[in-house]
């Protein structure tokens, strides 16, 4: 049978891949731009059809806390909400990375500081891959770009998550929330059993402890500080073994390109319309869209971007993710930031303007 | 084929369904689509607007501040949209409540008077369709059995009664439809 292509919302599609990827339950508290994600899962009410779970908490400091419950016996959870909501959250993605238990965290961003807009923004790029809760911990990090990559991500998300034992977020915008396009969903993927999640994850998760193993203890406490710099040097080797082998970007017109663009997320794709503006005009431009934001593609920016006359990174806040691309190049080419803010999209003839002022 | 579209107007008057059902029927005809609302504290009496593309090919941006046609359908929607039509494009408005026409001579202006045209019909609900004819009319890039379906997939199974209602509206709006110039 041929795939069937539907036309959906991002946020729409997040609910609809959680339920075809075998997710076990989902906890969330509403927070426009992306509502729809557990709109969605209440109207499909998939716990009668794979029986998972779907709670709408009291908070999000509660669905984070239900998430960690639920990844802590090895079960396939998630939650999302949007920048306010995601720092609620803050204190849990530390626990979850320190406990190391998997998890996906959804972050629909919208315009910040404090309780700001509900229009779209991408000025939680350092809350994401620079911290954002305490201790050395990161997140593994993915900027969907489009609703079709809001279906794939999920599955994705959950992967990596259990792969590395670490909380995975899909660090998407309003826009990519709230549009509608082509999307063609996952296969449906049962639920895994009792005896699957067991054998996966038996080593570790609270699966119920049987006469012939010893106890799993989840936990994120040491007090111990010579076990904890044992802990976290393993944190950090994890961490490097996930810089060497997960990288995800995409290069676009980047062989014969003099100046290169940087943006991932609702930006990449207004940086797309301003490349082909600006090869209409003669500008040899490319474009260099990282898919994943931890890790960062340092090693390719490096590679492409040191060929290159210039760089202007685009992101919609005040310049975040610059400064990694200024460390990817080490500073051998110039690199400038452009984005618009407070919920405002920068429009592909201003991105335009702003190319334009670097080529020389 | 690429076809950058607004459309403009009051909460309340199917703005943001007509564009769906733009989507969809490009979507039936094997176009490559984006629809991209203008959302927040909007309800009946606020303003909402929707940009949809149609293209053969893979869309770049589906956020766009340059468009090959503008529908509008207030005031406020005029004054705001009317500049962002690429010269020899398309603009089409319903006269109802409009007190500055447009002005500009480098782009083709059409009327279509569909709220007086849908109050005849005794169904303000099918205004969206009327303009939507307008709209095919002046601009045929989707076939009108890509239309049909495209309301099947955007209408929920138990509206699918008012589908024939949803076509009749749209043959009104195909033979309202005015060059102004």
């Amino acid at each position: 049978m041929a795939e069937e292509v539907k036309l959906m919302k991002g946020n729409e599609v997040i609910a609809e891949a959680a339920i075809r990827c075998g997710c076990d339950g989902y906890f969330g508290y509403p927070i426009t731009p992306q509502s729809e994600v557990m709109e969605t899962l209440m109207y499909r009410k998939p716990w009668e059809e794979t029986g998972m779970v779907v709670l709408q908490a009291e908070s999000e400091c509660a669905s984070i806390n239900m998430v960690y419950g639920g990844a802590s016996t090895g079960k396939k959870v998630m939650t999302s909400s949007s920048s306010p909501g995601i720092s609620l959250m803050s204190e849990g993605l530390s626990y979850l990375a320190g406990a190391e238990l998997p998890a996906l965290i959804v972050n629909v961003q919208r315009g910040g500081p404090g309780l700001g807009t509900i229009q779209p923004s991408q000025s939680d790029y350092n809350q994401a891959c620079h911290g954002g809760a305490h201790g050395d911990f990161n997140l593994i990090v993915l900027a969907p770009a489009s609703v079709q990559e809001m279906n794939d991500f999920v599955d994705l998300g959950f992967e990596l998550a259990f792969k590395y034992r670490n909380p995975a977020m899909i660090l998407a915008d309003g826009a990519i929330g709230q549009m509608m396009e082509k999307v063609v969903l996952s296969p449906i993927k049962p639920r895994r059993t009792e005896q699957e999640i067991i054998e996966q994850c038996g080593d570790w998760a609270l699966t119920g402890k049987s006469a012939d193993r010893n106890r799993n203890i989840v936990t994120s406490l040491e007090l111990d500080s010579a076990k904890q710099e044992i802990f976290n040097r393993k944190l950090q080797a994890k961490y490097q073994t996930i810089r060497e082998n997960e990288v995800r970007y995409e290069a676009l017109n980047c062989d014969d390109a003099e100046y290169l663009m940087v943006a991932y997320g609702s930006s990449a794709r207004i940086c797309e319309k301003t490349m082909e503006l600006a090869r209409e005009k003669g500008i040899k431009v490319g474009l260099l869209r990282p898919i994943t934001l931890f890790p960062f593609p340092t090693k390719q920016i490096k590679e492409i971007g040191g060929r290159m006359k210039g760089i202007l990174s685009v992101e919609l806040n005040a310049g975040q993710m610059v400064n990694d691309v200024r460390l990817a190049v080490e500073c051998k080419v110039p690199v400038e930031h452009f984005g618009r803010m407070g919920g405002i999209i920068h429009s592909p003839e201003e991105v335009l303007e702003a190319l334009t002022k670097i080529v020389r | 084929m690429k076809e950058e579209i607004i459309i403009a107007g009051f909460g309340g008057q199917g703005v943001l369904s007509m564009g769906k059902i733009l989507a969809y029927s490009g979507l039936m005809q094997g176009q490559e689509v984006s629809w991209m609302p203008s959302y927040g504290p909007e309800m009946r009496g606020g303003t909402a607007n929707v940009s949809v593309i149609l293209s053969d090919q893979r869309i770049s941006s589906p956020i766009i501040q340059k468009f090959d046609t503008a529908v509008i359908l207030n005031q406020q929607s005029l004054d705001k949209f009317e500049p962002q039509v690429k010269p020899g494009g398309v603009l089409i408005y319903d006269p109802n409540g409009i007190v500055n026409p447009p002005t500009r001579t480098d782009i083709k202006i059409y009327k279509v008077a569909a709220t007086d045209a849908a109050s005849k019909t005794g169904n303000m609900k099918v205004f969206n369709m009327v303009v939507l004819g307008g709209y095919l009319k002046v601009k045929p890039i989707v076939s009108i059995e890509n239309v049909k379906e495209g309301l099947a997939h955007s209408l929920p199974e138990r509206l699918h009664k008012l589908i024939p209602a949803n076509e009749a509206a749209i043959k009104i709006g195909m033979d309202i439809v005015e060059e102004v110039r």
